[in-house]
């Protein structure tokens, strides 16, 4: 079992005929991932490397009977290619997209109340069922199935905390990039609920960094609801204040947000802190035995 | 992207929210002429420069004839202002904003931002004008009064009088605070900001409000719609190694410690700042080259952060996934031989071709230190830069 995605997910690729939608269309297929078309208006009946295409998401997901949808469009027109998603009832939409503006994540967010779709992203690098499905931009090798769910807002440390777990023998249920803009569509609490939910998690890794108070929010219900050990790493102890830090989710503005508080925060709620990005998997080890 | 104090007052006065008359100056004679053409004095004379806390470093001062407005602007003009904000190396003032002084009654605060929990525009005001509104958060939060704007319906009339009632305004007061937030929340969607904050927005002996200083935080994501605001952009306020990053899409932030740092992926770069540190160095720099780095990229990025007199030593953690290690690996041989480097070197590969990448370091001949995780990778650039101070 995973969340979110497994080996009966159906995968349609928003801008697939840009050269990033296909490059990783291509590496998504080759993972196993059962990709099943593509969108791209105006270049609907067309077909690019056995890939069809199609001109809405709409007639994509009544010719494929897609699930999901992974998003390459580039930034000034993904918040439309998300909301039309939503609009087609798909169940999960991953944009990948980096540099959308807030204000129109704002709309998509009010766009989605009422809607079944679960949005994950924008600005992150997907999501990955370790030897089922890869729906984003990760290196899918890096993984391995196994028991613990991951949770990061950052791509490459999400990649370095799997790393050393698949390194200890330690593979992954699901991993989830939930992308590093201040309006985004899925939070740490979100997957962390879905974790304790799922019966084949066992434990969690949760990455964070500065800015927000998403983290925190995460910690309390760690505290309050979940029965799985949980280790935390949270990036920017460093960072000055004030600075965005290529995110744009992480930057401190006044007191709030910083990792020092953050970390004090998760501490508090009975969660294992990594002193430093090296030790995220033996700090889950300190309270996980598989 | 940040603007001028006085680029902000014309952008707010074109949506009508109601600014002291003013005009930016460059020169002491044409300051003089300013005062007189705005009309009585007292005028107030400000600093132009990216950074608050101008008052209390001299950049902000009131005059009460055009000839002391032109001794006042003639002193400003020229010299390097330091304020908490701009760290001791200051900032070169070239503009003052010579404005008609007002008698303040009372001051008052008002933010626009978004807010990340709830995914909508949130109006913040105080009545704790002209302090700063973190320190009111911490100290008196009762005093701080929050209204979160629907998307579909924008700010509505009776949240602008919530505000202004829980402000203590009275009378003709409401309707025109009322005026105000209409105006300052027309300018926060038209530009995209991402912040906007007047502070303070005065009551004046006449029972008007005016916004004497405002604050515009632009979304760097959105301004490719905005070319007239991009113009706005003032490269002399900014680090020259960060303008010339940009350039190259590389996301850099210059920081004041001594061992570079070049890395894929924010939060990677980040957690690797963090590494330095707890080993016991110090980062002078965020340096993310993005997931799609070339050989062009990576050689700019180290020629950036060579730029940069404090660096001794360097430290590169890429974590390949698209990008092969072997690519990477040719980047940093090609880059360092470009720049003659002359600093130790320390690079961890990890991800596809890791052992061709390190083949091709080790190949080189050049002087890299190769690494195993980010552990191994900050002791050893922290080891090699306190080797070489001693």
């Amino acid at each position: 079992m995973s969340i979110l995605i497994d080996k009966n997910t159906r995968v349609i690729t928003q801008g697939i005929t840009g050269a990033t939608g296909l490059f990783h269309a291509q590496g998504a297929r080759e993972y196993g991932t059962r990709m099943v078309g593509g969108v791209t208006p105006g270049k609907g009946g067309t077909y690019i490397d056995g890939f069809p295409v199609f001109d809405t998401v709409k007639a994509a997901v009544e010719k494929t009977g897609a699930t999901a949808s992974v998003i390459y469009v580039p930034p000034p027109f993904a918040a439309d290619s998300i909301m039309e998603a939503v609009d087609a009832g798909i169940d999960l939409v991953c944009c990948i997209t980096e540099g959308i503006p807030v204000l129109d994540m704002v709309k998509v967010k009010h766009f989605m109340i009422g809607k079944k779709t679960r949005l994950v992203g924008p600005n992150c690098p997907g999501v990955i069922t370790p030897g089922q499905c890869k729906i984003g931009i990760m290196p899918g090798y890096i993984h391995k199935p196994g028991k613990v769910g991951v949770v990061s807002r950052s791509g490459t440390l999400t990649y370095e905390a799997v790393w050393q777990l698949t390194c200890m023998g330690l593979g992954q249920s699901t991993c989830v990039g939930i992308g590093g803009d201040p309006v985004n569509g899925t939070n740490h609490l979100d997957v962390l609920r879905l974790f304790e939910e799922d019966p084949d998690t066992e434990a969690v890794i949760m990455i964070g960094e500065i800015g927000g108070t998403s983290e925190e929010e995460a910690a309390r219900f760690v505290k309050e609801n979940m029965t799985k050990p949980v280790a935390a790493y949270i990036a920017g102890v460093t960072a000055p204040p004030g600075k965005r830090m290529g995110h744009a989710g992480a930057i401190i503005s006044g007191g709030k947000g910083t990792a020092t508080e953050k970390v004090a925060v998760l501490k508090e709620c009975g969660i294992s802190v990594a002193a430093s990005p090296a030790e995220m998997a033996q700090a889950l080890m300190k309270v996980y035995k598989p | 992207m940040n603007i001028h104090e006085y680029q902000a007052k014309a952008i707010l006065r074109k949506f009508g929210v109601p600014v002291p008359d003013g005009h930016v100056c460059y020169n002491s004679a044409g300051a003089r002429e300013w005062a007189k053409r705005l009309g009585d004095g007292p005028w107030v004379v400000k600093a132009q420069i990216h950074a608050g806390g101008r008052g209390k470093g001299g950049g902000v001062k009131l005059a009460h004839t055009p000839d002391e407005v032109r001794n006042i602007s003639r002193e400003m003009l020229g010299m390097i202002l330091r304020t908490h904000q701009t760290g001791a190396a200051g900032k070169l003032v070239t503009r003052v904003l010579v404005e008609k002084g007002c008698t303040i009654a009372n001051e008052l605060y008002v933010s626009l931002l978004v807010d990340r929990a709830t995914s909508k525009v949130a109006v913040m005001a105080s009545t704790e004008g002209g302090m700063d509104i973190e320190e009111v958060a911490a100290t008196t939060p009762e005093k701080i009064f929050v209204e979160t704007v629907d998307p579909l319906v924008g700010l509505t009339a009776f949240q602008c009088r919530n505000i202004a009632f829980s402000l203590g305004l009275t009378g003709k007061l409401v309707g025109k605070a009322v005026a105000v937030l209409e105006g300052l929340y027309k300018t926060f969607m038209a530009c995209d900001c991402s912040m906007l904050e007047i502070n303070p927005l005065v009551v004046t002996a006449e029972n008007d409000l005016l916004a004497l200083d405002a604050k515009f935080g632009f979304d760097d994501n959105a301004i490719f719609r905005h070319p007239k605001i991009a113009d706005m952009r003032d490269y002399d306020e900014e680090d020259p190694k960060e303008i010339e990053a940009s350039q190259f899409e590389l996301s850099y932030i210059s920081l004041s410690g001594n061992i570079g740092c070049l890395v894929n992926g924010a939060g990677l770069a980040m957690a690797t700042m963090d590494i330095i540190k707890h080993y016991g160095g110090d980062p002078a720099n965020f340096l993310d080259v993005g997931g799609g780095a070339t050989i062009e990229r990576v050689t700019e990025a180290f020629k950036i952060i060579l730029s940069d007199k404090n660096v001794k030593g360097i430290l590169v953690n890429i974590f390949g996934g698209i990008m092969k290690c072997d690519i990477i690996a040719t980047g940093v041989v090609t880059a360092a031989r470009q720049v003659s480097l002359g600093v130790p070197l320390v690079v961890r590969l990890e991800g596809t071709n890791v052992d061709r990448g390190k083949e091709i370091l080790a190949e080189s001949g050049l002087n890299i230190v190769a690494a195993d995780g980010m552990a191994d990778a900050a002791q050893k650039i922290v080891q090699a830069v306190k080797g070489a101070n001693q």
